[in-house]
C-alpha cells in the first residue's frame, strides 16, 4: 500500500467516524424518546392514547386524539394557504415577471426564513386573532389563525425550491412548446410545472415538516384547547404545543405522557414523510 | 434531474432535524436538572451543623422564597437556603423523608399529613377576571363552576348579552390551576373547550382582549386591564381575605418535621418579620397577620 492509498483511507475512515456519531446523535435521541414514552403507553394501552379524547393527565387520563387532529389540521390549513400562494409566487418571478424584479425580490422572500417564529406569533396575537375575533366570531385563537400564520410561515421554504426547480427545467423545453403555438400559461401550465414536479413537491413536503414541527407560534394563536375543533373558529391543541405547554410542571405519568406525545409525534412525521416521499417518486418515474 | 434527487434528500432530513431541536432542548433541561440534583445533594451532605437549609415544595410558593431566601442569605453571609420545587405533595414527602428541613405546600394539608407542624407565612388569593366593560361585577361560586364546567355557555343569564363565553384557564400541572380546581370545581373536569395558557400573564392578556373572556390568575397579578369579579358579593380585597370571607383563597405553609428550630426556625423567623412581610405584599400576595402565626401542632 502505498502512502497516497493509506492516507486516503485514513481519511475515509476519519469522515465515516463523523458521519457515524451525527447520525448516532439522532439514534440516541430516538432510543431516549421511545424508552420514556412507550411504558406508559403499554400501561394504559395503545388504544386509550390514540383514540381516546380526554386529555386531564392528573386523572390519569391521556387521550391524544384531540392534539393528533389538531396537529393534523393545522397543518393541511397551512398547507392549503401556503401552497397556492407560495407556487403562484415562484411561477410569477420565475417566468412571468422581469429577471431584476426577481433578483430583488427572491432575497427578500428567503429573509422571511429568518424571523424568529416567536415574532410570527406574536403578531399573529396582535393582529390575526382580533381580527379573526371581530370579523368571524369566537375567540379569534383558533384553527383559522393557526393556519394562516403557519401558511405564511412556510412560503420562503414552498417558493425557493419551486423557484430553483422551475428555473432547472431546460429552456429548450419552453422554447419547443412555444414553437408549437403554445401561449405562456400554457407552456408553464402543460411543460414546467410537470418537469418540475418533484422537486417543487420537495418543497411543499419541507414546508410540511416545518408546519408540523412548529410549535411556539402554534401556542400563541391556537388557543390549545384539548378539544377536537368543531369549526376552524375553534381553539386547538398540536402534539407539539401538548408538549412545550405542560412540559415545566409535569411530574412522572404526566412526563412520561408528554414523551409518549412526542413518540406519537414521532411516527406521525414517519408516516407522512413516508407518504410525500412515495408521491414523489412515482411521480418521477412517470 | 440529479439537483433535485439532491434537494429531495434534503426533504427527508428536514423535519428530522427539527425534531432533533425541539428535544435536544428537552434532554438539555433533562440533564440540567440532573446536574442541578446531583449539586444539591452533596451540598447539604457537606455543611453540616445548621449552615444549610433545604426548602422545597410548591412550584407557586418556589419563586417567593427564592427571593426570601436571597435576602436571607444576603444578612447573614455564610449561611445556605437552597428553595426548590416539585410540587406540594413532593415538599411534604420532601420533610417527611429529611430530604428537606422546610416543606413547602400551596394546599391545606390533609388529614393524614397533620402530623407536620405548619405555620403560615402567606395567602395566595385567585381572582376570577372578566373584561373591563363587562358590566357583570358579581357571581355565585356556583355560576363560576358552571361556566368553567361548560354547562353555562352563553353570557345571556349572566349579562344580558347573547355572547358565547370565552373560558380561559391554566395548563395541567400548574399550581394556579391546581388551586382553582380545588376551590371551585372539587371533583369536576374543566370544559375541554377553554382556551389554555401557561402563564398567568397571557390569561390576563388574553382576558384584557377578548370582551366575552373570563379566567382566573393569582389575586396579586390584577391590574387595571381586567376587572376582578366579587363572588358570593364579596370583593376580592385583602380585608376580606383575612376575614375568611372571600372564599377563593390558599394558604403558603411552611412545614416541618418536628418544632422548628435552628437555622430553619430562624428562616421562618425572618420571613414572618415585617421587613419581608411587606415584601410579600408588594409581590401580590397576603401577608398573615404579624404576631400571630397560624400555628398548630401535631
Amino acid at each position: 500500500m502505498t502512502k497516497l492509498e493509506r492516507n486516503d483511507r485514513l481519511v475515509r475512515l476519519s469522515l465515516l467516524m463523523i458521519a457515524l456519531s451525527a447520525i448516532s446523535v439522532l439514534a440516541i435521541i430516538t432510543v431516549f424518546i421511545f424508552e420514556q414514552g412507550t411504558p406508559i403507553m403499554f400501561r394504559y394501552g395503545f388504544r386509550s392514547f390514540l383514540l381516546g379524547q380526554d386529555w386531564y393527565p392528573s386523572e390519569k387520563s391521556f387521550g391524544l386524539l384531540p392534539m393528533i387532529v389538531g396537529s393534523l389540521m393545522v397543518t393541511f390549513g397551512a398547507l392549503l394557504i401556503g401552497v397556492p400562494l407560495g407556487l403562484a409566487s415562484a411561477i410569477f418571478l420565475t417566468e412571468f415577471s422581469h429577471r431584476r424584479l426577481a433578483r430583488i425580490l427572491k432575497p427578500v422572500i428567503e429573509l422571511l426564513a429568518g424571523i424568529p417564529s416567536v415574532v410570527y406569533g406574536f403578531i399573529g396575537l396582535m393582529f390575526l386573532v382580533p381580527f379573526i375575533r371581530d370579523k368571524f366570531g369566537g375567540p379569534g385563537l383558533s384553527v383559522l389563525a393557526a393556519s394562516v400564520i403557519l401558511g405564511i410561515m412556510i412560503l420562503p421554504t414552498v417558493i425557493s425550491i419551486a423557484i430553483d426547480s422551475i428555473r432547472a427545467v431546460p429552456d429548450s423545453y419552453r422554447e419547443g412548446s412555444i414553437a408549437l403555438g403554445a401561449t405562456r400559461w400554457q407552456t408553464v401550465r402543460m411543460v414546467v410545472l410537470p418537469a418540475a414536479r418533484s422537486g417543487i413537491i420537495a418543497g411543499i413536503i419541507l414546508g410540511m415538516g416545518r408546519a408540523i414541527g412548529e410549535t411556539m407560534a402554534v401556542i400563541m394563536v391556537a388557543g390549545n384547547a384539548a378539544d377536537i375543533p368543531g369549526s376552524i373558529l375553534a381553539p386547538v391543541r398540536t402534539l407539539t404545543s401538548n408538549i412545550a405547554l405542560e412540559m415545566a410542571y409535569a411530574s412522572g405519568e404526566h412526563r412520561e405522557a408528554l414523551f409518549a406525545t412526542g413518540v406519537i409525534l414521532f411516527i406521525i412525521i414517519m408516516i407522512l414523510n413516508t407518504i410525500a416521499n412515495l408521491t414523489s417518486a412515482r411521480q418521477r418515474k412517470k | 434531474m440529479e439537483s433535485e434527487k439532491i434537494r429531495l434528500e434534503d426533504a427527508k432530513m428536514r423535519p428530522q432535524k427539527s425534531r432533533k431541536d425541539s428535544f435536544s432542548n428537552l434532554t438539555a433541561l433533562m440533564t440540567a436538572i440532573l446536574l442541578a440534583a446531583a449539586f444539591f445533594f452533596p451540598s447539604c451532605q457537606h455543611r453540616p451543623g445548621g449552615h444549610s437549609l433545604v426548602v422545597a415544595g410548591s412550584t407557586s410558593i418556589q419563586p417567593f422564597a427564592d427571593k426570601w431566601a436571597e435576602v436571607f442569605m444576603e444578612k447573614r453571609p455564610g449561611e445556605m437556603v437552597d428553595v426548590q420545587g416539585g410540587g406540594s405533595s413532593a415538599g411534604i414527602q420532601a420533610v417527611r423523608t429529611g430530604a428537606a428541613q422546610i416543606g413547602m405546600s400551596s394546599r391545606e394539608l390533609k388529614d393524614d399529613e397533620k402530623d407536620l407542624y405548619q405555620i403560615e407565612v402567606a395567602h395566595d388569593g385567585l381572582a376570577i377576571i372578566v373584561h373591563p366593560t363587562n358590566p357583570l361585577e358579581n357571581l355565585t361560586i356556583e355560576q363560576v363552576k358552571s361556566i368553567f364546567l361548560g354547562e353555562i355557555t352563553t353570557w345571556e343569564t349572566l349579562n344580558g348579552r347573547k355572547k358565547e363565553i370565552t373560558v380561559v384557564v391554566r395548563e395541567e400541572g400548574s399550581g394556579t390551576r391546581g388551586a382553582f380546581q380545588e376551590l371551585v370545581m372539587g371533583k369536576s373536569r374543566i370544559t375541554k373547550k377553554a382556551i389554555v395558557q401557561d402563564s398567568n400573564g397571557t390569561v390576563r392578556e388574553i382576558v384584557s382582549r377578548d370582551p366575552q373572556a373570563i379566567g382566573f390568575i393569582s389575586l396579586g397579578l390584577v391590574n387595571e386591564s381586567v376587572k376582578a369579579l366579587a363572588l358570593n358579593g364579596v370583593k376580592p380585597t385583602e380585608e376580606a381575605i383575612l376575614k375568611k370571607e372571600y372564599k377563593l383563597v390558599r394558604p403558603f405553609l411552611f412545614l416541618t418535621r418536628e418544632a422548628p428550630s435552628g437555622l430553619a426556625r430562624e428562616f421562618i423567623e425572618f420571613i414572618l418579620s415585617e421587613e419581608i412581610q411587606d415584601l410579600v405584599h408588594k409581590e401580590g400576595l397576603i401577608p398573615v397577620r404579624r404576631g400571630e402565626p397560624a400555628e398548630s401542632g401535631r
